[in-house]
């Protein structure tokens, strides 16, 4: 009861100071938070959602779903083995400091514009922290765990999956790096080359100057970041239990 | 070896797959790249680009070095605050920019964005710092009667470094990023408004060149915040250890 009174405790008071300051407002660009929620309910409770949000989450969940495919498979393949690792080095080294957003114009010439590309542009964008975590993860496998398996004979495939195992936790600190960045990328890609989808439309908005509409788009992409990054925590958390509670971090949160 | 083996693959993909015109071989990109680097052209570019990325990672760093240290002292103003910072921390800071485009100009919307973003990272890293500050050393030198400022800048600080180290490393290349964001999307001058340009007036070589040489900047931007986390953390166990390696 406690812990719940200060998680919500100060949430509470600043949207409550938000409602009241804002209410008598008259600055155009600052519009009431109650024309905001107004405006929230009828720009995304109608067609717009099925319009608007549900491609923008389909790309999203497309080209993130892609991304961690590749991204620990490759980031396995180049962890495990010496040769790919050497070859592929100085490659990884570049796209690892290569700001994702300039992925943009390059796909943009590259592939077209298209659905297509803001899914390319979301993969490519993501990939990369997840291969890069993975293969510093499967690197860092335990030897003495590899050698004793390696000792009974477990067969090649059980051993592959102890070493996936034994990287899952740095796989999952990749993984939710990538969230965050397909999100960011959904939304600027949206914003430079589509005709629908959530960054587009908060970017209509603003431009034909429906400021509490463009408002409650921000609002809803906030929201979407937020509500994603604890659905992840929640993955998270049950795929590692076993890892939490073996390295005693979850008596140490507590 | 890897690069080249890489830089061939590429030659080769671009000149059997594709049109010169959407991904023109690389034998095409670094001449580009070379006459580019001799251009006044892309030094300006460059140099508005950073001096974003400079004067956002300021604003960051002491704003969040503040923050952290002032939410982060408190026990119980750091429980009331949590749910909030976690809250706000997922919330991709550009979806900023159709608000900020109708008070501010692009250029300081640009830095805006670094510092916000960045501000995030290093508020969350100094909370963990905070979390990991020795109760056996605070004791002992609350026992020897170090007041509240010696042992911030005795005890806590040093426990905290390591963690804006970290900090700075992370930092760099968000607001390398977010400096480039506000070109391609707004138009910010620098960098990012030079590739969509070339991009929209079909010069593909010119950006696959710039691109090339953005990663390049990213390396550079990379080795420098690892140089200054080095210095920084010269005494710490973690450095020493390395030198020695």
């Amino acid at each position: 009861m406690r812990a719940l009174g200060y998680a919500l405790g100060l949430p509470a008071v600043l949207v409550a100071a938000w409602w009241v300051a804002s209410d008598g407002s008259t600055n155009v660009f600052l519009p009431p938070l109650r024309t905001i929620v107004e405006a929230f309910r009828d720009v995304w409770f109608s067609g717009t959602f099925v319009s608007d949000v549900v491609p923008s989450l389909w790309r999203l969940a497309a080209g993130y779903a892609v991304a961690l495919a590749a991204g620990v498979t490759l980031g396995f393949v180049i962890g495990r083995w010496a040769v790919p690792r050497a070859l592929t080095g100085p490659l990884l080294a570049y796209f690892r400091v290569l700001p994702a957003p300039v992925l943009i114009p390059v796909l943009l010439v590259a592939v077209g514009i298209g659905d297509a590309t803001k899914l390319v542009v979301i993969t490519v964008g993501a990939v990369w922290p997840i291969l890069l975590n993975t293969a510093d993860g499967v690197r860092a496998a335990d030897e003495v765990g590899l050698e004793t398996a390696a000792a009974y004979r477990l067969p090649r495939r059980t051993r592959h999956l102890l070493v996936l195992r034994g990287a899952s936790p740095q796989i999952f600190a990749g993984a939710r790096q990538a969230l965050g960045l397909s999100i960011i990328l959904m939304v600027v890609s949206e914003m430079l080359m589509s005709t629908d989808g959530l960054g587009f439309t908060v970017v209509q908005f603003q431009r034909s100057f429906a400021i509490p509409q463009m408002w409650s788009g921000v609002l809803l992409i906030g929201l979407l970041g937020f509500g994603l990054a604890k659905l992840f925590e929640l993955v998270e958390r049950r795929a590692l239990r076993w890892h939490r509670g073996h390295t005693g971090q979850l008596t140490e949160r507590r | 070896m890897g690069l080249a083996g890489a830089a061939t693959a590429y030659e080769i993909l671009a000149r059997l797959f594709f049109e010169p015109a959407h991904v023109p071989p690389l034998s095409a990109v670094v001449p580009e790249a070379l006459r580019l680097l001799t251009g006044e052209r892309f030094w300006t570019a460059t140099g508005r680009t950073l001096s974003a990325v400079a004067v956002g990672l300021v604003i960051a760093v002491v704003a969040g070095i503040l923050a952290g240290f002032a939410l982060g002292s408190v026990p119980q103003v750091r429980r009331a605050t949590s749910s909030t910072l976690d809250f706000l921390r997922p919330v991709p800071s550009i979806v900023l920019i159709p608000v900020l485009v109708l008070v501010l100009d692009v250029r300081q919307i640009t830095v805006l964005l670094v510092a916000v973003s960045c501000f995030w990272i290093v508020v969350f890293q100094v909370l963990y710092g905070l979390r990991d500050v020795d109760r056996v050393a605070v004791d002992t030198a609350r026992a020897f009667r170090l007041g509240r400022l010696a042992r911030t800048v005795h005890v806590t600080w040093p426990t905290v470094l390591p963690y804006l180290g970290t900090a700075l490393r992370l930092i760099v290349s968000v607001a390398l990023a977010l400096a480039l964001t506000g070109g391609l999307v707004m138009g910010a001058a620098g960098l990012g408004e030079m590739i969509w340009s070339s991009q929209e007036s079909g010069e593909s070589t010119g950006m696959y060149a710039l691109v090339l040489l953005t990663g390049g900047l990213g390396i550079g931007l990379d080795q420098l915040a690892r140089l200054a986390e080095r210095r920084l953390l010269h005494w710490h166990v973690a450095t020493r250890r390395e030198a020695v390696a």
